[in-house]
């Protein structure tokens, strides 16, 4: 049973100013801990893709199923890490950690056993009393993925959660993201429009194409794990995986005439 | 913290940028008084304006007598109970409201229609309701103070982080949990706003309501020192309530700046 299923999902947003396909005939799944990356122009619709696996909007057309299941409400077998900051401002990183256990009525005592423990995982002791604004935004999106891992969702959807990063903070996360992956094996659908990000972490790179989005390329990484972040870019599979993507991206839009 | 830390590593020597804004406020207050006592007399006729040695006098006359602190503990009691009556339900009517589009929408003509009456407008009302004793002057300073909280509270709450309620949501958060962990939370620097707007609101629905029917309070105090043609009294009554006004809203920033000492 794949882990996760998309079978000929549309989507369409109408808006004042008409409507937009955004997806049409999608159709892809991936297995149980695959690391599958998408990769495409900006509004092709990856975050589309990420929001109907969540639960947080309904597909026009088609199915997505999750764990063999239909997604019919919001999904909480997922853990979703967003591009945007959505920790909770009010609440310290130990507190922000801790609203998917409280949520869930685990006993205190768990709580702050397992806080720890992630928080650590994560490399943010010391930094357990401050508030989000006290925080670097390196250490905010750790925060994130440590209040996402803590209730250890089988599947993980992320969308350009390194995006804004500087270069050599992104290759750190990336490198703890592949170590915390290599441990737990979750399923994850990671959205970047970065290339070499998705060649580094991925088991597989599906390309879309601008809207309405199709699947442009669906390539296998032939680079074998353990991988070391900086490492990748040098490995002989590299440079064709890279070109061949990179052309996917590129090829020029077909319009009707 | 990080502001405070920097004036004091740039070491000013005597006084800090604080202190000397204290020390102005002071100058000024000490300057508008002995201007007052100076034209009171020559310039102007003592009658009508009084002077600070006589609202001093008659001060200290009432609160010597317990008069002073008797009315004002009446008003007070007054706005307390108003505002917390008007405030709690301004608070849970903006979060059951604006929990619904729907709602909101039906309600909102209506709720801006009572609004835009002046609430001074309905003592008479709420006198013949309630009578003269405490409660036409509560319900009144509740009325008040209810408005300004409810509209500022449900402007907070229609402005809440949509990718907070979807991250809290994906987390496994209800309806409820989404309400307690996330709505409530990032309305409440507005709900603090509509409390420090609507306490002086809250005052003038009580100190209105005592100056129309009342036999006790600062209101009452106010009317029937005019009554006698009692300028100094007016005045000190006056006084009385600026100083109450001005340490509750005092409180209330304190209280402020302990609930987001997160920002």
């Amino acid at each position: 049973m794949p882990a996760v299923e998309l079978r000929g999902v549309g989507k369409t947003f109408s808006s004042r100013n008409g409507r937009v396909d955004v997806l049409s005939g999608l159709n892809f799944s991936l297995n149980n801990g695959e690391f599958l990356a998408i990769v495409g122009p900006s509004g092709s619709g990856k975050s589309t893709v990420l929001n109907l696996l969540a639960g947080l909007d309904r597909p026009s057309a088609g199915a997505v199923l999750c764990q063999g299941a239909p997604v019919a409400a919001v999904n909480t077998g997922i853990g979703y890490l967003t591009q945007h900051d959505s920790l909770l401002p009010w609440r310290t990183v130990e507190q922000n950690v801790a609203v998917p256990l409280e949520l869930r009525n685990v006993d205190r005592p768990e709580i702050a056993a397992r806080v720890r423990d992630l928080i650590a995982q994560v490399g943010l002791e010391g930094f357990e009393r401050h508030y989000p604004s006290q925080l670097s935004g390196g250490m905010r999106k750790r925060a994130m993925l440590a209040r996402t891992l803590i209730y250890d969702p089988p599947v993980l959807l992320m969308d350009e959660p390194f995006g804004p990063l500087d270069a050599q903070l992104k290759l750190v996360l990336q490198a703890e993201l592949l170590k915390l992956w290599s441990a737990r094996r979750k399923t994850v659908v990671f959205v970047t429009h970065d290339i070499v990000e998705a060649i580094t972490l991925a088991d597989r790179v599906l390309v879309f194409s601008p809207r309405p989005c199709q699947i442009r390329l669906d390539e296998s990484i032939a680079i074998p794990r353990p991988r070391e972040v900086h490492e990748v870019r040098f490995h002989p599979a590299f440079e064709e995986h890279y070109r061949r993507l990179w052309a996917a991206l590129e090829a020029p839009v077909r319009r009707p005439s | 913290m990080s502001t405070q830390a920097l004036s004091e590593a740039q070491g000013e020597p005597a006084l800090n940028s604080s202190s000397r804004v204290w020390l102005y406020r002071a100058i000024f207050l000490v300057a508008m008084l002995a201007a007052w006592q100076v034209a009171s007399g020559p310039l102007l006729d003592p009658f009508w304006v009084s002077s600070p040695a006589a609202v001093f006098k008659t001060l200290v006359t009432w609160t010597a007598s317990g008069q002073l602190g008797y009315h004002l503990m009446i008003t007070f009691k007054e706005t307390f109970a108003g505002f917390v009556l008007g405030a709690t339900a301004g608070v849970l009517l903006a979060l059951l409201v604006g929990a619904s589009d729907t709602l909101h929408r039906t309600v909102d003509p209506f709720v801006t229609a009572v609004y835009g009456v002046p609430k001074v407008a309905l003592a008479p009302l709420f006198i013949m309701w309630f009578g003269i004793g405490l409660a036409p002057k509560i319900v009144l300073a509740a009325i008040s103070v209810f408005f300004l909280v409810f509209f500022s509270t449900l402007r907070g709450v229609r402005e809440v982080d949509q990718k907070m309620v979807d991250a809290l949501r994906t987390m496994g958060g209800g309806k409820f949990a989404v309400q307690r962990m996330v709505i409530f939370p990032s309305a409440l620097p507005w709900l603090f706003t509509g409390l420090k707007l609507g306490l002086p609101y809250g005052f003038v629905g009580a100190v209105a309501a005592e100056m129309m029917a009342s036999n006790a309070g600062i209101g009452y105090l106010t009317q029937n020192s005019a009554g006698q043609l009692d300028t100094a009294g007016v005045f000190a009554a006056l006084f009385a309530l600026m100083l109450v006004t001005t340490l509750l809203n005092e409180a209330l920033g304190r209280l402020e700046s302990w609930i987001f000492r997160w920002r």
